[in-house]
């Protein structure tokens, strides 16, 4: 047998495969752009607006581009609108977003991966019932317990404080967190844990040092979720934040809601997207591991 | 000194019995293959060893030890996996620190053992990559050290080879072999392939639905086979079995082949119990133990003339395939033969030794 040296073939250049679209796709891209422009035109209107003095958004014509640019919009809605009796703009509800935002995305995380990972893992009595309990509570509304929650808090001590919204966050997710990574680490090698089991065998250790590292994509995905959830919450904020602890959502609602006098639609526009940029970031930042976090259970190396 | 015992062990998932009352001795030093066709309970039995998987009943000491009901960890023991079950996200040096996460070392005996188990498995230049990084032998022997580190008496293996190509399978056979006499702990091993068993044991355990068929050195094993599994599982080709039925004239034991027409003198075969005249058996000969054509020197316990069904050349041997009416005869013979016998209608004439037969009992499939 004579080596033979892979460089030294001729390499031969092979004339790209004409595709041709076919009806079906051509359906698909109708489909896509029907649903593209009813999300892409409201976003046009929302996004000019805000950029638009109230001069001319009293001429009503909505999808001119403003004649002149202004950030009036954009600055009263961050620091000056008022909600309520207070006149501080969104500024503040953001920042209660944020301090809501970090203690539930630690509590529905933590709580809900060291749970998959002890149900999907370590054979645990009446795990089957656990899962199954669990499954129940992830579909329960929320409207259903939220008169015992305002009971529960308010003899917590933590009622109408930012914790409160938190850790209301933190436990309603922790159900369906819990099976997204119970089924995620169902997937890993048996055998994998079993080396594991003989090698160090403390919960902790190899949760810490074997599991969590494997996460990553995992992780990403459920922060998409609870990041966004969280944010875009509404609900939850207005009952559990009383007056002290307004998250944006509910300050945004206020503004829009109960303004008084001419209604400053630039300002409102600029609020609602000032409310909705942080999730927005979220995705562009972290889809591209989204994406690769939902398919990384179904197709295995 | 670390000896194995498995004490009337049972295995039950729901009403299935997966082992049953199994009794199983493994002294000190030895190579244990435990080998058997898929879903013998062979695995099972390796990962209750391990304390992967719970003891219905029964008892498993290690060194006089109770280890039954004993976390993995606490066994004193060390496996090998079929799939290396390497930590992903660890480096090689992750991976051999990690076999001694359960063992509360001082950092400069972890650095001793990582580096005593690199050396002598050659992964030294390895380890800082990932075990995406590596090929499958270098996985393998990353998992070997994996259980290198931790310095027990009892090894175990899970398959280990099974994933690798056949050239790698024979080098890391050799290697693992070569450490067992290196090293000279206890090692059991589970696979069902019987060269890795024939060439690596020191003893055998041949187990088939739960049961072990026979204990034995791999020659033991091999020459005599304790019933038909065994006679059947071992060998490849394996060992041609034909149904006769004994026929007593005086002194001499003959046993009949109908299809065939041929008898077999069975007189030099020592029965450990001799059968009554018309006892159905079953006969047993090895495809390497035929003498062919020419060297038949008419002293042999039985010959035959059939006609070829096919032949063909492996590697450094010949097989022939012959039609001995009901059953197909499987023969060794040299390879400069095996064009001959290619030719359409080729006969052969081949004749048995007498002292090489393996008898078995046709109702209870035992050997007698």
């Amino acid at each position: 047998m004579s080596n033979i040296d892979i460089s030294q073939r001729e390499f031969k250049h092979y004339p790209e495969k004409k595709r041709k679209i076919k009806g079906s796709s051509i359906i698909t891209f109708i489909f896509l752009a029907m649903i593209a422009v009813a999300v892409m035109i409201p976003l046009y209107v929302i996004i000019v607006t805000s950029f638009k003095t109230l001069d001319q958004i009293t001429l009503g014509r909505i999808f001119d581009l403003p004649t002149t640019w202004t950030f009036e919009g954009w600055n009263k809605a961050w620091s000056e609108v008022c909600s309520g009796m207070t006149c501080n703009g969104v500024k503040a509800g953001f920042f209660t977003s944020i301090k809501i935002l970090i203690p539930s995305i630690i509590i529905s995380v933590g709580l809900a991966s060291v749970t998959g990972y002890a149900l999907a893992l370590w054979k645990i009595k009446w795990a089957g019932g656990f899962l199954f309990v669990l499954f129940i509570c992830a579909f329960v509304p929320f409207q259903v317990i939220m008169i015992p929650l305002v009971l529960i808090t308010a003899k917590l001590g933590i009622y109408g404080t930012f914790w409160a919204v938190a850790i209301v966050h933190g436990v309603l997710s922790m159900p369906f967190l819990t099976l997204i990574f119970r089924n995620f680490y169902k997937d890993i090698p048996p055998e994998l844990i079993s080396a594991a089991m003989m090698d160090s065998g403390s919960f902790w250790r190899i949760f810490g040092e074997i599991i969590l590292p494997m996460s990553g994509n995992i992780i990403i995905v459920v922060l998409i979720l609870v990041i966004t959830g969280v944010w875009n919450d509404f609900l939850i904020g207005l009952t559990f934040g009383g007056f002290g602890a307004q998250p944006m959502t509910v300050i945004l609602a206020n503004t829009v809601i109960t303004g008084t006098g001419a209604v400053r639609y630039n300002v409102d526009m600029a609020a609602a997207l000032l409310t909705a940029i942080p999730p927005l970031l979220v995705y562009f930042g972290l889809g591209k591991f989204f994406v690769q976090g939902i398919s990384a259970g179904a197709i295995k190396g | 000194m670390p000896e194995i015992i498995f004490k009337d062990l049972v295995k039950q998932y729901g009403y299935v019995t997966v082992l049953e009352d199994l009794d199983l001795k493994v002294s000190d030093g030895e190579f244990l293959v435990l080998l058997g066709p898929s879903g013998c309970g062979k695995t099972t039995l390796l990962n209750m060893l391990a304390g992967l998987v719970e003891v219905t009943a029964g008892e498993i000491t290690i060194g006089g030890k109770d280890v039954t009901d004993l976390d993995p960890k606490d066994r004193g023991l060390a496996m090998v996996f079929q799939s290396y079950a390497l930590y992903p996200t660890k480096t090689v040096e992750g991976n051999l620190k990690f076999g001694l996460a359960a063992q509360k070392l001082p950092k400069d005996e972890v650095t001793k053992r990582v580096n005593w188990a690199a050396d002598l498995l050659q992964i030294q230049p390895l380890m800082k990559r990932k075990p995406a990084e590596l090929s499958g032998g270098q996985r393998q022997r990353v998992a070997i050290g994996r259980a290198l580190v931790k310095n027990v008496e009892v090894f175990l293996f899970d398959e280990p080879l099974s994933n690798l190509d056949a050239k790698l399978r024979t080098e890391m056979r050799l290697e693992i072999k070569k450490l067992h006499n290196e090293l000279k702990k206890t090692i059991v091993y589970v696979t069902h392939d019987q060269v890795e068993a024939m060439t690596m044991a020191t003893s055998i355990a041949i187990m088939d639905q739960g049961v072990i068929q026979q204990f034995g050195s791999p020659d033991d094993v091999y020459d005599n086979p304790e019933n038909l599994f065994v006679a059947k599982f071992i060998g490849a080709p394996p060992m041609n079995i034909i149904a006769a039925t004994i026929a007593k004239t005086g002194d001499k034991i003959f046993a009949a082949h109908a299809a065939s027409g041929v008898s077999m003198d069975l007189s030099a075969y020592e029965f450990t119990s001799e059968p009554a005249d018309g006892d159905k058996v079953y006969v047993g000969m090895r495809p390497e133990h035929f003498v062919i054509g020419d060297d038949i020197s008419g002293k042999e316990a039985a010959q035959f003339e059939l006609p070829v069904l096919y032949a063909e050349k492996p590697g450094s041997d010949g097989s022939a395939y012959l039609d001995s009416g009901d059953e197909q005869i499987a023969v060794r013979v040299e390879t400069a033969m095996v064009k001959v016998l290619q030719q359409p209608d080729a006969r052969l004439k081949i004749a048995f030794p007498d002292d090489r037969f393996s008898v078995f009992d046709a109702s209870t499939e035992r050997r007698i």
